[in-house]
């Protein structure tokens, strides 16, 4: 039996959680809306394809697509392999308790942790300093993948903890070996999952921002080779907004662009998770 | 076992040098670590060598032109916003992972969550943009200047919501649905449950994401930087501008040189010393067993 002061914290809180809900929904929706308000009227297929005139105040984002497209294309070339022996290493060729992988997965959660300023700082001291790449979409492309890396290697190693371990014991009792079947059982069962993680390091690679500004620079000509300076589709809406007056249209319409392929990729995503991971539970 | 130790019976070469392979590559990515905190400790080196790491908290200013490097209104500039959004966005995050499990009906739920995913996946510039076209002129019209402690702790809060309402969601859903019946059986209203039962069960999670958001929040550049207004004060009250340390690298660095270059990669230095430890915080708490699961 609940009694009148009880009724009445039953019923503040619930009011309480709902007010919640409603207040980090609004600024959400009056986010998203902002964006599609000022932003969907600047968008059309000639803002993509077109290069910025006026220091980006007309004109559109194609040479900055274009930067964002080999900045994130080198990030991931460079991170995926990386990844992958690591979270093959991790998942197949050591146990939770044992020290190398204790190690390892210590050093990567500090570096996912490291703010993406401070990568900014190593990688213009690092790769445009010491290794002399300068300000370029290869020194940016190359911080990135430092960035990206410890969340790929997590996502991946977990899709292959998920494989069955029934599967292991069969291939060994065939006399399978160990290469072969990481080959030719484990590679093609994780697939969904690399995908998964492959797609959220692109997207977090896009969506990156400080990290950028020292190391692949402000140019925002068409690149021509791998060691020019190119501006990231983040970085754009910060310049039109921060240092160009008159540049807050096109930032909209910029972000807008953003904003849509990170959401699209977010979806692609999880589609890929939802469509395979049914399947599977109903195999084992 | 067969699986994790060196005693397969595969005698093949290529498995050898695979796993070698495999080995190499790992230690790659360990040394990462390393390789960034070297750099910038080399970096750092010669203003700590020459300026000595005292100055930069006795000095009576930041003018890197005079060679005074004060940065202490930095790391209060920093601390403020974070403790200030941390103070915000932890009720809320925890409160809307309540909501999702035990409040909303379930598609809507689903949906809430969903959101929450779509936020944590939002770029920080373009938070930082709408702070400074929507927010910024709000918080002017009511309290001028307008760029100011306030919009960075209000934009803080919206980006690290998701971080904690994420982890907290999973740990309450966590906890042993038995807790949760015999607390009902014996006749406590929601809220009791919750408040009694829940949320003390799953209090590990829940300090697990506001320590990760907390580093977020510390760590965070663009938005900050494009709502603070980059004033290096004391600020007076929540009004003020400020300016943090990301926001202090990101701005200078495109023209330090020499000794400031070095300066700032100091505040870089300090920046990774403070995340590190509250990283460190939430990693030791996540691998603490919360409680013991009932069958």
């Amino acid at each position: 039996m609940l009694s009148l002061s009880n009724t009445i914290r039953e019923t503040g809180a619930t009011l309480m959680v709902w007010t919640t809900a409603a207040l980090i929904t609004i600024p959400f929706l009056w986010l998203i809306g902002d964006l599609l308000w000022h932003g969907w009227p600047y968008l059309s297929l000639n803002f993509l394809l077109s290069a910025p005139q006026n220091a980006g105040r007309e004109g559109g984002i194609e040479p900055i697509l274009v930067s964002t497209g080999l900045i994130v294309g080198i990030c991931m070339v460079v991170a995926l392999p990386i990844g992958l022996g690591t979270a093959l290493f991790l998942s197949e060729y050591t146990r939770n308790d044992q020290v190398s992988g204790r190690l390892i997965r210590g050093s990567l959660d500090v570096l996912a942790g490291v703010p993406s300023i401070v990568f900014g700082l190593f990688g213009n001291a690092f790769f445009c300093q010491a290794l002399d790449l300068g300000f370029s979409i290869l020194s940016g492309g190359l911080t990135l993948a430092c960035m990206v890396l410890p969340i790929l290697i997590r996502t991946l190693e977990e899709s292959f903890r998920t494989i069955a371990l029934d599967q292991r014991l069969a291939a060994a009792a065939l006399g399978i070996s160990k290469m072969a079947t990481i080959q030719h059982i484990l590679l093609p069962a994780a697939i969904p999952g690399l995908l998964v993680g492959c797609i959220l390091g692109v997207g977090r690679a896009m969506a990156e921002t400080a990290a950028l500004i020292f190391t692949s620079g402000y140019v925002d000509r068409m690149p021509t080779s791998l060691m020019d300076s190119g501006r990231a589709l983040s970085l754009h809406i910060y310049d039109l907004s921060m240092n160009v007056a008159g540049g807050n249209p096109n930032a909209y319409a910029t972000a807008l662009v953003l904003v849509g392929l990170l959401i699209s990729i977010n979806i692609v995503a999880s589609w890929i998770a939802e469509q395979w991971t049914i399947p599977n539970q109903l195999q084992n | 076992m067969i699986l994790f130790s060196n005693n397969t019976s595969s005698r093949s070469n290529t498995d050898r040098y695979f796993s070698w392979g495999l080995r190499v590559l790992s230690l790659l990515a360990a040394s990462l670590l390393v390789l960034v905190l070297g750099f910038i400790l080399r970096e750092s080196w010669m203003a700590l060598t020459q300026v000595g790491l005292s100055r930069f908290f006795t000095d009576s200013g930041w003018f890197p032109t005079e060679h005074s490097y004060e940065i202490t209104p930095m790391i209060s500039g920093t601390l403020l916003a974070a403790w200030g959004s941390i103070l915000l966005a932890a009720p809320l995050g925890i409160l809307s992972a309540v909501f999702c499990h035990f409040y909303a009906p379930p598609i809507l739920g689903l949906w809430y969550r969903r959101m929450i995913e779509l936020l944590a996946g939002i770029p920080s510039v373009v938070f930082g943009f709408w702070g400074l076209v929507v927010l910024v002129p709000l918080i002017a019209a009511w309290q001028p200047p307008g760029p100011s402690l306030l919009g960075g702790i209000l934009i803080l809060t919206l980006m690290i919501i998701p971080t904690i309402m994420l982890i907290a969601h999973s740990s309450i859903s966590q906890v042993p649905t038995t807790y949760i019946n015999n607390a009902t059986a014996l006749g406590l209203s929601r809220w009791a449950v919750i408040w009694r039962i829940v949320l003390p069960a799953s209090r590990v999670g829940l300090l697990t994401g506001i320590f990760l958001g907390l580093a977020r929040a510390m760590g965070e550049t663009m938005a900050i930087l494009m709502v603070c207004g980059n004033v290096i004060q004391y600020p007076s009250h929540i009004f003020d501008p400020i300016r943090t340390l990301t926001a202090n690298i990101a701005l200078e660095m495109a023209y330090a040189l020499d000794q400031h270059r070095s300066a700032l990669f100091i505040s870089g230095l300090l920046l990774m010393v403070l995340v590190i430890i509250f990283v460190s915080i939430a990693e030791v708490l996540r691998h603490k067993t919360p409680y013991v699961v009932a069958k």
